[in-house]
């Protein structure tokens, strides 16, 4: 929209400017790719970085000034994360996780959603309240009584504290699909009553079809949130062979130090992979979704 | 809050109900149902548990004992506390102003009719969705003063840089610079907002005769304060729990000299190298009364510079 409103307003100034003030208006342009253009770099610096180091030989780790291009790439590195260091299984727990947890996430919070939004009981918006208030509520007041909760449950070093309390709702999903939901007519759950479907019916077989992109943002989410998680695993799992990628590497940084550094790099780098295909082939949802989240609060 | 519950049953259980009334509760509770599990048992019930043992003696493999406040005063004499607190606080002071600033400027340069926008837009926001443990192990290695290459760019420009992660003055400043890379998810938040100021004020306020200065001032701010200040308060209650990052880079310990030790380290480090699990409570707490004052504080200067009539 912005496109084609500005080109008719822009002509019309520049036919009656100056010189000068032309001048001005190609050095602001200039001006700001240059900046744009110097932010690139300093966001991108650390993903060619990230890639260079991880293919770089243990002699080119420490050298100055920084070499680049390793000659030649030792692509070998990212095996060796594989054959030393588990990353498979590491792969495989945190995907584990991850998939229940997206799963859970999208059905509780729509369900959850659904009654905060297309039922109306009484009191239901102070109930709601309290959803935003546990917003707040910082995770680590909650942590050690759940700790020690899930110690007596025997859930120690297990997956079940990283995906039980997913399938529970998040209050910021809730009231991103709630929000979703309002903005549905009315008139659609009032036919369905008509017709006589029951709430689950209306639920499952119009609410949710119609909600397909505020459930893609939450499955997106969640999922990145999951892949991501470092405060959940490190407190819970305790055993190598439970570790998820995040931690996995973390502990690779301490067992191996520095002189291995490059086939950490080799890790973190794959580590990143999931979340950029994640983030090309659903760029939409993305930018939608933290569009979403961030203006409603 | 109690009195909100009070109301709350009032209406829930008041004899005015009709059938049809009490079938829709009935149904609504049922779809609600999950999030009251989720809420009683890990919301409500670790809340007030954590506050009693805030006030224990709980050494993790014996029973609680009751202390009183014998917690709350321990923590007022440990230099280590209050350094942590220091610490979070220095953090947090410059890292969500900086963020907002950089967050907001970089928005209204990608706002102002750029081509390749999506392409900007992508490798702005591509970091913030990086996990927490690739960018630390990356910047853990940029800012490594012999071989890295923050330095070497330093350099570049005849600066000796110093010893970041290395160094207690300047390992807070790594972080925060850390901290900026990951801005990228304000930048699409406030780009969203930007895009939504109506293009008539704009327009208007030009024919009036204020210059681009004037406008950003008068206008654009004012008509994303509400944005602004959801993502500070964010911001903030973000910083104070920063954890992810240190506990990374300096595998749990703060270092150098306790620089880095921030109240979440200091907490985690209480609760699960030390397993006293009452004073890591009391740290949460006086953590979470932190964030709720400030939190407040935010709500309340807000009246004087977040403007509403936008929506």
């Amino acid at each position: 929209m912005a496109d084609t409103l500005q080109p008719a307003g822009s002509d019309w100034v520049q036919r009656k400017t100056p010189l000068g003030i032309q001048v001005t208006r190609v050095l602001t342009e200039v001006l700001k790719y240059a900046v744009l253009i110097l932010f690139s770099i300093f966001f991108l610096l650390p993903w060619v970085w990230m890639l260079s180091t991880s293919l770089k030989s243990p002699q080119e780790l420490n050298v100055w000034p920084p070499i680049w291009i390793p000659e030649p790439p030792q692509w070998g590195n990212f095996l060796y994360a594989f054959q030393e260091a588990q990353f498979g299984t590491f792969v495989i727990n945190t995907l584990r996780i991850a998939i229940p947890c997206v799963v859970g996430s999208v059905l509780s919070n729509a369900l959850i959603a659904y009654g905060f939004s297309r039922i109306h009981w009484p009191g239901r918006d102070v109930v709601f309240g309290l959803v935003l208030a546990t917003m707040i509520l910082p995770g680590f007041v909650t942590f050690i009584p759940l700790y020690i909760i899930y110690r007596r449950l025997d859930w120690i070093n297990t997956f079940y504290p990283l995906v039980i309390p997913v399938w529970l709702g998040s209050p910021f999903y809730i009231f991103l699909l709630r929000q979703f939901f309002m903005g549905l007519p009315e008139a659609l759950s009032d036919a369905a009553r008509v017709d006589g479907a029951s709430e689950l019916r209306t639920f499952t077989q119009i609410i949710l079809p119609l909600a397909r992109p505020a459930l893609a943002v939450v499955a997106l989410f969640q999922f990145i949130g999951s892949w991501n998680d470092y405060f959940g695993p490190i407190i819970y799992l305790s055993d190598k062979s439970k570790y998820t990628v995040t931690i996995g590497i973390a502990n690779m940084r301490v067992a191996y130090g520095f002189s291995n550094f490059a086939w950490i790099m080799a890790a973190t780098t794959m580590s990143t992979v999931p979340i950029i295909l994640l983030f090309f082939f659903a760029q939409r949802t993305f930018i939608e979704g933290i569009a979403m989240t961030g203006l409603k609060g | 809050m109690t009195t909100v519950t009070q109301v709350g049953k009032k209406g829930l259980f008041g004899d005015r109900l009709t059938r049809e009334t009490r079938r829709s509760l009935a149904v609504g509770l049922l779809f609600i149902s999950p999030w009251i599990i989720g809420f009683l048992a890990f919301r409500v019930y670790p809340f007030f548990t954590s506050l009693y043992y805030s006030m224990c003696f709980y050494p993790v493999l014996a029973t609680p004992k009751f202390t009183g406040i014998a917690n709350f005063v321990k923590l007022s004499n440990d230099s280590r506390f209050l350094d942590s607190l220091l610490n979070s606080a220095y953090y947090a002071v410059f890292a969500v102003p900086l963020g907002a600033i950089a967050g907001i400027a970089l928005a209204m340069l990608l706002n102002m009719k750029v081509k390749a926008l999506s392409l900007f837009r992508t490798i702005y926001y591509l970091p913030s969705i990086t996990p927490v443990v690739a960018s630390s192990i990356v910047w853990l290695w940029m800012l490594n003063p012999k071989s890295g290459i923050v330095n070497w760019v330093l350099s570049l420009v005849g600066i000796d840089g110093p010893g970041w992660l290395g160094d207690p003055q300047w390992s807070k400043p790594a972080l925060i610079l850390m901290s900026l890379w990951g801005v990228g998810g304000a930048v699409v938040i406030y780009l969203a907002a930007l895009q939504d100021v109506p293009r008539e004020l704009l327009e208007a306020s030009e024919l009036d005769g204020a210059n681009k200065a004037r406008q950003i001032w008068h206008v654009t701010l004012p008509m994303i304060s509400p944005v602004i200040l959801f993502n500070v308060i964010t911001g903030l209650i973000g910083a104070f729990q920063y954890f992810a990052a240190v506990h990374i880079m300096t595998n749990g310990s703060g270092s150098p000299a306790d620089s880095t030790l921030m109240m979440s380290i200091y907490l985690w480090q209480t609760a699960f190298q030390y397993f006293k699990m009452g004073y890591a409570s009391a740290q949460s707490w006086v953590m979470f009364i932190i964030i709720i004052f400030f939190t407040i504080i935010m709500f309340k200067l807000s009246g004087k510079w977040v403007y509403y009539g936008g929506r």
